[in-house]
Protein backbone atom coordinates (compact mmCIF):
# COMPACT_ATOMS: atom_id res chain seq x y z
CA UNK A 1 0.00 0.00 0.00
CA UNK A 2 1.16 3.44 -0.87
CA UNK A 3 1.79 5.85 2.04
CA UNK A 4 -0.63 8.18 0.94
CA UNK A 5 -2.69 5.39 0.95
CA UNK A 6 -2.17 4.76 4.67
CA UNK A 7 -2.31 8.82 5.02
CA UNK A 8 -6.01 8.49 3.87
CA UNK A 9 -7.04 6.05 5.86
CA UNK A 10 -5.90 7.27 9.21
CA UNK A 11 -8.02 10.62 8.64
CA UNK A 12 -10.90 8.54 7.21
CA UNK A 13 -14.14 10.22 9.13
CA UNK A 14 -15.54 6.53 9.61
CA UNK A 15 -12.60 5.11 11.93
CA UNK A 16 -13.37 4.97 15.48
CA UNK A 17 -12.80 7.88 17.24
CA UNK A 18 -11.43 8.16 21.07
CA UNK A 19 -15.15 7.95 22.56
CA UNK A 20 -15.62 4.30 20.86
CA UNK A 21 -12.46 3.26 22.19
CA UNK A 22 -13.36 4.29 25.94
CA UNK A 23 -16.86 2.68 25.23
CA UNK A 24 -15.39 -0.50 24.33
CA UNK A 25 -12.26 -1.21 25.89
CA UNK A 26 -13.65 0.00 29.58
CA UNK A 27 -15.97 0.35 31.84
CA UNK A 28 -17.34 2.42 34.57
CA UNK A 29 -15.64 5.80 32.51
CA UNK A 30 -16.08 9.12 34.36
CA UNK A 31 -15.39 11.95 32.14
CA UNK A 32 -12.68 15.04 33.81
CA UNK A 33 -12.82 18.16 32.28
CA UNK A 34 -11.11 21.28 32.55
CA UNK A 35 -7.35 22.28 33.26
CA UNK A 36 -8.59 23.83 36.56
CA UNK A 37 -6.14 27.03 35.45
CA UNK A 38 -9.13 28.28 33.56
CA UNK A 39 -9.88 26.75 30.77
CA UNK A 40 -11.99 23.19 29.14
CA UNK A 41 -11.05 22.00 26.00
CA UNK A 42 -12.68 19.38 24.52
CA UNK A 43 -10.47 18.20 22.22
CA UNK A 44 -8.94 16.27 24.59
CA UNK A 45 -11.61 13.36 26.13
CA UNK A 46 -9.87 11.68 29.66
CA UNK A 47 -11.29 10.47 32.39
CA UNK A 48 -10.91 7.17 35.13
CA UNK A 49 -12.21 4.22 34.16
CA UNK A 50 -12.02 0.29 34.78
CA UNK A 51 -9.66 -1.78 32.61
CA UNK A 52 -10.86 -5.39 33.18
CA UNK A 53 -11.46 -4.50 36.74
CA UNK A 54 -8.98 -2.51 37.16
CA UNK A 55 -8.61 1.38 37.45
CA UNK A 56 -7.07 3.27 34.77
CA UNK A 57 -6.65 6.74 33.60
CA UNK A 58 -7.21 7.25 29.81
CA UNK A 59 -7.08 10.68 27.85
CA UNK A 60 -6.86 10.80 23.96
CA UNK A 61 -7.53 13.45 21.17
CA UNK A 62 -11.08 13.99 20.37
CA UNK A 63 -11.81 14.99 16.87
CA UNK A 64 -15.57 14.53 17.00
CA UNK A 65 -17.66 12.47 14.30
CA UNK A 66 -20.36 14.91 13.40
CA UNK A 67 -20.21 18.67 12.00
CA UNK A 68 -21.45 19.89 15.17
CA UNK A 69 -19.14 17.82 17.57
CA UNK A 70 -16.08 18.22 15.05
CA UNK A 71 -16.72 22.44 15.66
CA UNK A 72 -16.57 21.59 19.50
CA UNK A 73 -13.74 19.54 19.49
CA UNK A 74 -11.88 22.12 16.94
CA UNK A 75 -11.25 18.72 14.65
CA UNK A 76 -8.73 16.73 17.62
CA UNK A 77 -6.41 19.96 17.71
CA UNK A 78 -6.11 21.29 21.51
CA UNK A 79 -4.91 24.12 22.82
CA UNK A 80 -2.36 24.49 25.53
CA UNK A 81 -5.04 23.96 28.29
CA UNK A 82 -5.93 20.92 26.43
CA UNK A 83 -2.50 19.79 26.94
CA UNK A 84 -2.72 20.92 30.96
CA UNK A 85 -5.87 19.06 31.41
CA UNK A 86 -4.31 16.26 30.21
CA UNK A 87 -0.99 16.62 32.60
CA UNK A 88 -3.69 17.09 35.27
CA UNK A 89 -5.02 14.18 35.17
CA UNK A 90 -1.76 12.29 34.53
CA UNK A 91 -0.18 13.87 37.51
CA UNK A 92 -3.63 12.23 39.62
CA UNK A 93 -2.91 8.95 37.71
CA UNK A 94 0.59 9.05 39.48
CA UNK A 95 -1.17 10.13 42.27
CA UNK A 96 -3.39 6.86 43.04
CA UNK A 97 -1.04 4.49 41.12
CA UNK A 98 -2.81 4.22 38.23
CA UNK A 99 -1.65 2.88 34.88
CA UNK A 100 -1.77 5.97 32.43
CA UNK A 101 -3.73 4.91 28.48
CA UNK A 102 -3.84 7.41 25.77
CA UNK A 103 -4.74 7.20 22.29
CA UNK A 104 -3.69 9.61 19.78
CA UNK A 105 -5.15 10.87 16.96
CA UNK A 106 -4.70 14.91 16.06
CA UNK A 107 -3.70 16.66 12.84
CA UNK A 108 -1.76 18.87 15.44
CA UNK A 109 -1.61 20.92 18.42
CA UNK A 110 -4.35 24.21 17.24
CA UNK A 111 -1.99 26.99 15.02
CA UNK A 112 -4.50 29.38 16.88
CA UNK A 113 -4.23 33.24 18.31
CA UNK A 114 -5.51 32.39 21.53
CA UNK A 115 -3.12 28.76 21.81
CA UNK A 116 -0.20 31.38 21.02
CA UNK A 117 -1.01 33.70 23.93
CA UNK A 118 -1.70 30.71 26.36
CA UNK A 119 1.56 29.14 25.64
CA UNK A 120 0.76 26.47 23.28
CA UNK A 121 4.98 26.20 23.58
CA UNK A 122 5.38 25.89 27.02
CA UNK A 123 2.13 23.74 27.62
CA UNK A 124 3.39 21.29 25.03
CA UNK A 125 7.04 21.29 26.50
CA UNK A 126 5.44 21.08 29.98
CA UNK A 127 3.61 17.95 29.23
CA UNK A 128 6.72 16.37 27.15
CA UNK A 129 9.32 16.95 30.68
CA UNK A 130 6.24 15.82 32.75
CA UNK A 131 5.57 12.80 31.36
CA UNK A 132 9.23 11.84 31.14
CA UNK A 133 8.93 11.66 35.15
CA UNK A 134 5.75 9.88 35.46
CA UNK A 135 6.20 6.70 38.25
CA UNK A 136 3.26 4.49 36.69
CA UNK A 137 2.90 2.99 33.37
CA UNK A 138 2.05 4.91 30.38
CA UNK A 139 1.16 2.98 27.57
CA UNK A 140 -0.03 4.69 23.72
CA UNK A 141 -1.82 4.29 21.09
CA UNK A 142 -1.81 5.94 17.97
CA UNK A 143 -5.25 5.08 16.09
CA UNK A 144 -5.38 7.51 13.50
CA UNK A 145 -3.23 10.76 12.47
CA UNK A 146 -0.61 11.16 15.13
CA UNK A 147 1.05 14.39 13.47
CA UNK A 148 3.78 16.93 15.47
CA UNK A 149 4.04 17.75 18.55
CA UNK A 150 0.36 17.67 19.37
CA UNK A 151 0.78 14.40 19.27
CA UNK A 152 4.12 13.91 21.33
CA UNK A 153 2.58 15.98 23.71
CA UNK A 154 0.72 13.12 25.00
CA UNK A 155 2.77 10.58 23.93
CA UNK A 156 6.22 10.01 25.97
CA UNK A 157 4.41 6.57 27.09
CA UNK A 158 6.61 3.53 27.99
CA UNK A 159 5.09 1.49 25.26
CA UNK A 160 4.16 3.39 21.96
CA UNK A 161 1.60 1.28 19.11
CA UNK A 162 0.36 1.96 15.98
CA UNK A 163 -2.72 0.78 14.74
CA UNK A 164 -1.82 -0.60 10.91
CA UNK A 165 -3.84 1.71 9.29
CA UNK A 166 -2.28 4.73 11.72
CA UNK A 167 0.70 7.08 10.86
CA UNK A 168 2.90 9.40 13.09
CA UNK A 169 5.23 11.90 11.40
CA UNK A 170 6.93 15.11 12.27
CA UNK A 171 4.30 17.22 10.22
CA UNK A 172 1.56 16.30 7.73
CA UNK A 173 2.28 15.47 4.60
CA UNK A 174 1.30 18.80 2.69
CA UNK A 175 2.83 21.20 5.56
CA UNK A 176 6.29 18.56 4.57
CA UNK A 177 6.08 19.54 1.35
CA UNK A 178 5.34 23.17 1.41
CA UNK A 179 8.09 23.44 3.97
CA UNK A 180 10.13 21.68 2.02
CA UNK A 181 9.38 21.97 -2.03
CA UNK A 182 6.98 24.67 -1.25
CA UNK A 183 4.28 23.16 -2.77
CA UNK A 184 1.47 21.29 -0.62
CA UNK A 185 0.07 20.06 -3.52
CA UNK A 186 3.37 17.39 -4.22
CA UNK A 187 2.03 15.25 -0.34
CA UNK A 188 1.39 12.09 -2.26
CA UNK A 189 5.23 12.16 -2.99
CA UNK A 190 6.07 13.66 0.82
CA UNK A 191 4.23 11.19 2.25
CA UNK A 192 6.18 8.59 0.43
CA UNK A 193 9.13 10.34 1.53
CA UNK A 194 8.59 10.75 5.08
CA UNK A 195 8.18 7.53 6.61
CA UNK A 196 5.44 7.86 8.46
CA UNK A 197 3.52 4.58 8.50
CA UNK A 198 3.33 2.12 11.24
CA UNK A 199 5.67 -0.47 9.21
CA UNK A 200 8.14 2.83 9.11
CA UNK A 201 8.39 3.78 12.44
CA UNK A 202 8.63 0.18 14.00
CA UNK A 203 11.98 -0.02 11.57
CA UNK A 204 12.93 3.23 13.03
CA UNK A 205 12.61 1.32 16.75
CA UNK A 206 10.35 4.56 17.76
CA UNK A 207 6.79 2.32 17.98
CA UNK A 208 7.19 -1.12 19.83
CA UNK A 209 4.26 -3.14 18.14
CA UNK A 210 1.84 -2.57 15.10
CA UNK A 211 -1.80 -3.59 15.59
CA UNK A 212 -3.74 -5.44 13.28
CA UNK A 213 -6.60 -4.03 11.95
CA UNK A 214 -7.81 -7.24 10.09
CA UNK A 215 -10.33 -8.17 12.51
CA UNK A 216 -11.78 -6.93 15.70
CA UNK A 217 -9.88 -3.90 16.03
CA UNK A 218 -11.09 -3.52 19.84
CA UNK A 219 -10.31 -7.00 20.91
CA UNK A 220 -7.07 -6.40 18.93
CA UNK A 221 -6.19 -3.53 20.90
CA UNK A 222 -7.62 -4.91 24.38
CA UNK A 223 -4.82 -7.94 23.93
CA UNK A 224 -2.25 -5.22 23.10
CA UNK A 225 -2.74 -3.11 26.32
CA UNK A 226 -2.72 -6.21 28.26
CA UNK A 227 0.24 -7.70 27.28
CA UNK A 228 2.08 -3.98 27.75
CA UNK A 229 0.42 -3.96 31.40
CA UNK A 230 1.31 -7.25 32.31
CA UNK A 231 5.24 -6.31 31.41
CA UNK A 232 5.06 -3.11 32.91
CA UNK A 233 3.22 -4.33 36.23
CA UNK A 234 6.23 -6.05 37.26
CA UNK A 235 8.73 -2.78 37.18
CA UNK A 236 9.20 -0.74 40.23
CA UNK A 237 8.04 3.13 39.86
CA UNK A 238 11.90 4.11 39.63
CA UNK A 239 12.06 1.21 36.70
CA UNK A 240 9.55 2.36 34.81
CA UNK A 241 10.18 5.97 34.77
CA UNK A 242 14.11 5.35 34.26
CA UNK A 243 12.45 2.99 31.31
CA UNK A 244 10.67 5.49 29.95
CA UNK A 245 13.50 8.08 30.20
CA UNK A 246 16.03 5.83 28.53
CA UNK A 247 13.76 5.17 25.62
CA UNK A 248 13.55 8.80 24.37
CA UNK A 249 17.00 9.80 25.76
CA UNK A 250 18.55 7.22 22.84
CA UNK A 251 17.18 8.40 19.53
CA UNK A 252 20.15 8.84 18.16
CA UNK A 253 22.21 7.09 15.43
CA UNK A 254 23.05 4.76 17.90
CA UNK A 255 20.08 4.12 18.40
CA UNK A 256 18.87 3.51 14.84
CA UNK A 257 21.66 1.12 14.37
CA UNK A 258 20.37 -1.08 17.26
CA UNK A 259 16.77 -0.45 16.38
CA UNK A 260 17.54 -2.35 12.87
CA UNK A 261 18.31 -5.48 15.11
CA UNK A 262 14.58 -4.86 16.67
CA UNK A 263 12.38 -6.71 18.80
CA UNK A 264 8.90 -7.77 17.73
CA UNK A 265 6.14 -7.82 20.01
CA UNK A 266 3.46 -9.74 18.17
CA UNK A 267 -0.29 -10.01 19.51
CA UNK B 1 31.94 11.13 25.96
CA UNK B 2 32.90 15.19 24.82
CA UNK B 3 36.34 16.50 24.61
CA UNK B 4 36.75 20.01 25.66
CA UNK B 5 38.62 21.67 23.47
CA UNK B 6 40.48 25.21 23.27
CA UNK B 7 38.60 26.47 20.25
CA UNK B 8 39.86 29.88 20.34
CA UNK B 9 40.47 29.73 16.68
CA UNK B 10 40.94 32.89 13.98
CA UNK B 11 36.91 33.12 13.11
CA UNK B 12 36.53 33.49 17.12
CA UNK B 13 38.52 36.59 17.38
CA UNK B 14 36.90 37.58 13.57
CA UNK B 15 34.16 37.98 14.56
CA UNK B 16 34.88 40.16 17.53
CA UNK B 17 35.17 43.60 15.01
CA UNK B 18 31.70 43.20 13.93
CA UNK B 19 30.12 43.50 17.61
CA UNK B 20 30.14 47.34 17.47
CA UNK B 21 27.24 47.12 14.84
CA UNK B 22 25.00 45.04 16.70
CA UNK B 23 22.63 47.43 17.88
CA UNK B 24 21.19 48.48 14.51
CA UNK B 25 20.27 44.43 14.11
CA UNK B 26 17.58 44.66 16.88
CA UNK B 27 14.73 44.94 14.41
CA UNK B 28 14.45 41.24 13.50
CA UNK B 29 11.26 41.80 11.38
CA UNK B 30 13.24 43.86 8.76
CA UNK B 31 16.68 42.40 9.36
CA UNK B 32 16.95 39.07 10.95
CA UNK B 33 20.14 39.54 12.49
CA UNK B 34 22.18 38.04 10.20
CA UNK B 35 25.63 39.76 10.84
CA UNK B 36 25.52 39.08 14.72
CA UNK B 37 26.55 35.76 14.74
CA UNK B 38 27.56 32.30 17.45
CA UNK B 39 30.28 33.50 18.16
CA UNK B 40 29.81 37.27 18.73
CA UNK B 41 27.62 36.08 21.00
CA UNK B 42 29.78 33.63 23.24
CA UNK B 43 32.72 36.44 22.92
CA UNK B 44 29.86 38.98 24.41
CA UNK B 45 28.89 37.12 27.10
CA UNK B 46 31.65 34.74 28.11
CA UNK B 47 34.48 36.10 29.75
CA UNK B 48 37.56 36.28 27.41
CA UNK B 49 39.48 33.34 26.58
CA UNK B 50 37.30 31.55 28.75
CA UNK B 51 34.97 29.46 26.36
CA UNK B 52 35.98 25.45 25.36
CA UNK B 53 33.93 24.17 22.94
CA UNK B 54 32.86 20.46 23.03
CA UNK B 55 33.87 18.23 20.18
CA UNK B 56 31.69 15.80 19.36
CA UNK B 57 32.24 12.94 17.25
CA UNK B 58 29.02 11.69 15.49
CA UNK B 59 28.45 9.40 12.12
CA UNK B 60 26.40 11.14 9.48
CA UNK B 61 22.64 10.90 9.70
CA UNK B 62 20.15 10.92 7.27
CA UNK B 63 17.39 8.50 8.32
CA UNK B 64 15.11 9.70 5.41
CA UNK B 65 18.37 9.16 3.02
CA UNK B 66 16.49 12.93 1.91
CA UNK B 67 18.18 13.92 -0.95
CA UNK B 68 21.29 16.65 -0.38
CA UNK B 69 20.57 16.46 2.87
CA UNK B 70 24.13 15.35 3.90
CA UNK B 71 25.71 17.18 1.12
CA UNK B 72 24.25 20.78 2.50
CA UNK B 73 25.16 19.56 6.43
CA UNK B 74 28.86 19.11 5.26
CA UNK B 75 28.85 22.56 3.42
CA UNK B 76 27.17 24.64 6.78
CA UNK B 77 29.95 22.92 8.53
CA UNK B 78 32.45 23.74 6.76
CA UNK B 79 30.81 27.80 6.65
CA UNK B 80 29.80 27.99 10.48
CA UNK B 81 32.88 26.35 11.98
CA UNK B 82 30.19 24.14 13.88
CA UNK B 83 28.99 20.50 13.76
CA UNK B 84 25.18 21.35 13.70
CA UNK B 85 22.82 24.75 14.38
CA UNK B 86 24.77 24.67 17.81
CA UNK B 87 27.88 25.12 19.42
CA UNK B 88 27.96 24.44 23.00
CA UNK B 89 30.73 24.71 25.69
CA UNK B 90 32.39 25.47 28.55
CA UNK B 91 33.01 28.93 29.90
CA UNK B 92 33.62 31.59 32.83
CA UNK B 93 30.89 34.65 32.52
CA UNK B 94 31.41 37.14 35.41
CA UNK B 95 34.03 34.50 36.44
CA UNK B 96 31.39 31.77 37.25
CA UNK B 97 31.93 28.76 35.76
CA UNK B 98 29.10 27.19 33.17
CA UNK B 99 28.06 25.41 30.14
CA UNK B 100 26.97 27.91 27.47
CA UNK B 101 25.20 26.61 24.18
CA UNK B 102 23.92 29.17 21.15
CA UNK B 103 22.42 27.59 18.12
CA UNK B 104 23.05 28.84 14.94
CA UNK B 105 20.48 29.83 12.71
CA UNK B 106 22.70 30.38 9.81
CA UNK B 107 22.81 26.33 9.70
CA UNK B 108 19.05 25.50 8.48
CA UNK B 109 17.42 28.03 10.72
CA UNK B 110 19.03 25.84 13.39
CA UNK B 111 16.64 23.50 13.13
CA UNK B 112 16.70 20.50 15.60
CA UNK B 113 17.49 17.09 14.44
CA UNK B 114 19.29 14.10 16.18
CA UNK B 115 22.68 15.70 16.05
CA UNK B 116 21.24 19.23 17.97
CA UNK B 117 19.23 17.31 19.74
CA UNK B 118 22.25 14.83 20.90
CA UNK B 119 24.29 18.62 21.77
CA UNK B 120 22.32 19.52 23.57
CA UNK B 121 21.70 16.48 25.43
CA UNK B 122 24.94 15.92 26.34
CA UNK B 123 25.37 19.40 27.23
CA UNK B 124 23.22 18.97 29.96
CA UNK B 125 24.39 15.69 31.09
CA UNK B 126 28.06 17.70 31.41
CA UNK B 127 26.79 20.61 33.44
CA UNK B 128 25.26 17.75 35.64
CA UNK B 129 28.54 15.56 35.73
CA UNK B 130 30.25 18.59 36.12
CA UNK B 131 27.60 20.58 38.98
CA UNK B 132 27.86 23.59 36.47
CA UNK B 133 24.39 25.76 35.04
CA UNK B 134 23.67 25.10 31.89
CA UNK B 135 22.72 28.59 29.42
CA UNK B 136 21.19 28.33 26.28
CA UNK B 137 20.06 30.65 23.98
CA UNK B 138 17.56 29.32 21.45
CA UNK B 139 16.88 30.28 18.07
CA UNK B 140 15.13 27.83 15.75
CA UNK B 141 12.25 27.58 13.19
CA UNK B 142 11.52 23.66 14.25
CA UNK B 143 12.16 20.61 14.01
CA UNK B 144 14.48 19.59 11.25
CA UNK B 145 11.86 18.25 8.30
CA UNK B 146 14.71 16.25 6.29
CA UNK B 147 14.98 13.91 9.67
CA UNK B 148 11.18 13.37 9.52
CA UNK B 149 10.31 11.57 12.78
CA UNK B 150 13.28 10.98 14.26
CA UNK B 151 13.59 15.28 14.63
CA UNK B 152 10.08 14.91 16.74
CA UNK B 153 11.56 12.39 18.72
CA UNK B 154 13.81 15.31 19.82
CA UNK B 155 11.81 17.17 21.24
CA UNK B 156 10.68 14.62 24.21
CA UNK B 157 14.36 13.33 24.36
CA UNK B 158 15.79 16.73 25.10
CA UNK B 159 12.79 17.67 27.54
CA UNK B 160 13.27 14.26 29.34
CA UNK B 161 16.68 15.25 29.95
CA UNK B 162 16.59 18.61 30.37
CA UNK B 163 14.33 17.89 33.41
CA UNK B 164 16.21 15.31 34.95
CA UNK B 165 19.26 18.12 35.31
CA UNK B 166 16.73 20.21 36.87
CA UNK B 167 15.47 18.09 39.25
CA UNK B 168 19.22 17.02 39.86
CA UNK B 169 19.22 20.76 41.08
CA UNK B 170 20.55 22.10 37.82
CA UNK B 171 20.32 25.87 36.97
CA UNK B 172 19.05 26.10 33.56
CA UNK B 173 18.57 29.35 31.83
CA UNK B 174 17.87 29.80 28.69
CA UNK B 175 17.64 32.82 26.73
CA UNK B 176 15.07 33.08 23.55
CA UNK B 177 16.16 34.90 20.09
CA UNK B 178 14.73 35.81 17.99
CA UNK B 179 13.02 33.32 16.11
CA UNK B 180 12.13 30.46 18.27
CA UNK B 181 9.51 28.40 16.88
CA UNK B 182 8.03 24.76 16.34
CA UNK B 183 9.35 21.85 18.09
CA UNK B 184 12.18 23.83 20.13
CA UNK B 185 9.97 26.50 21.69
CA UNK B 186 7.63 23.53 22.45
CA UNK B 187 10.39 21.48 23.80
CA UNK B 188 13.94 22.57 25.91
CA UNK B 189 13.63 26.58 24.96
CA UNK B 190 10.54 27.09 27.27
CA UNK B 191 11.82 24.90 30.13
CA UNK B 192 14.00 27.41 31.71
CA UNK B 193 14.05 27.55 35.87
CA UNK B 194 14.51 31.18 34.54
CA UNK B 195 13.45 32.67 30.86
CA UNK B 196 14.76 35.70 29.09
CA UNK B 197 14.04 36.79 25.89
CA UNK B 198 16.16 39.02 23.47
CA UNK B 199 13.94 42.50 22.54
CA UNK B 200 11.20 41.83 19.98
CA UNK B 201 12.69 38.21 19.43
CA UNK B 202 9.56 36.13 17.31
CA UNK B 203 8.82 33.32 20.04
CA UNK B 204 5.65 30.76 19.47
CA UNK B 205 4.41 27.55 18.45
CA UNK B 206 3.00 27.70 15.24
CA UNK B 207 4.43 30.68 12.45
CA UNK B 208 2.78 33.44 12.33
CA UNK B 209 1.95 32.69 8.42
CA UNK B 210 0.19 29.59 9.41
CA UNK B 211 -1.86 31.13 12.04
CA UNK B 212 -2.85 33.35 9.52
CA UNK B 213 -4.15 31.21 7.00
CA UNK B 214 -5.63 28.95 9.89
CA UNK B 215 -8.25 31.82 11.49
CA UNK B 216 -8.21 34.24 8.24
CA UNK B 217 -7.39 37.13 9.26
CA UNK B 218 -3.82 39.30 10.18
CA UNK B 219 -1.99 38.90 13.43
CA UNK B 220 -2.09 42.32 15.90
CA UNK B 221 1.03 44.28 15.67
CA UNK B 222 3.77 42.25 18.55
CA UNK B 223 1.78 39.17 17.84
CA UNK B 224 4.36 36.43 19.20
CA UNK B 225 6.85 38.86 20.07
CA UNK B 226 9.06 39.18 23.17
CA UNK B 227 7.16 41.61 25.03
CA UNK B 228 3.83 39.98 24.12
CA UNK B 229 5.27 36.73 25.94
CA UNK B 230 6.30 39.25 28.80
CA UNK B 231 2.55 40.58 29.09
CA UNK B 232 0.82 37.16 28.94
CA UNK B 233 3.65 35.95 31.70
CA UNK B 234 6.34 34.15 30.04
CA UNK B 235 9.25 34.99 30.30
CA UNK B 236 10.75 36.25 33.52
CA UNK B 237 12.25 39.07 31.81
CA UNK B 238 13.42 40.78 28.62
CA UNK B 239 16.81 41.82 28.54
CA UNK B 240 18.82 43.87 25.90
CA UNK B 241 22.07 42.68 24.16
CA UNK B 242 24.22 44.89 25.96
CA UNK B 243 22.85 44.29 29.33
CA UNK B 244 22.99 40.48 28.65
CA UNK B 245 26.36 39.70 30.32
CA UNK B 246 25.72 41.85 33.91
CA UNK B 247 22.12 40.03 33.98
CA UNK B 248 23.82 36.56 33.16
CA UNK B 249 26.32 37.40 36.03
CA UNK B 250 23.70 38.31 38.14
CA UNK B 251 21.39 35.21 38.10
CA UNK B 252 24.70 32.90 38.28
CA UNK B 253 26.10 35.15 41.27
CA UNK B 254 22.05 34.70 42.88
CA UNK B 255 22.42 30.89 42.46
CA UNK B 256 26.19 30.33 43.15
Amino acid sequence: MKAIERVLNARDKDRPKITEYVENLFTDFFEQKGDFLGKEDASIYGGIALFHGRPVTVLGHRKGRTAEENMACNFGMPGPEGYRKAMRIMKQAEKFNRPIITFVDTPGAYPGLEAEMYGQAQAIAGNLAAMSTLKVPVITIVTGEGSSGGALGIAVANKVYMLENAIYSVLSPEGFASILWHDSARRDEAAEVMKLTAEDLYDFGVIDGIINEDSDIYSAIDKQISFALRELDKKSAEQLQKDRYDKFRYFDEEYLQQSVEKRMEVV
Amino acid sequence: MINVVDQRKSKFNRYKDLRENSNELLEPAIKPAKEYGVWDRIADVADEGSFKAFEFDFPETNPLEFQGYVEKKQELREEENCHDAIVAGQCEIGGYKTVLAVMNKKFMMASMGMELGEIVCKSAEYAMENKLPFIIFTASGGARMQEGILSLMQMAKTSAVIQKFKDEGGLYITVLTHPTTGGVSASFATLGDITLAEPKALIGFAGPRVIEQTIGEKLPEGFQRAEFLEEHGFVDAIVERDEMKKVLTKLLKLHS
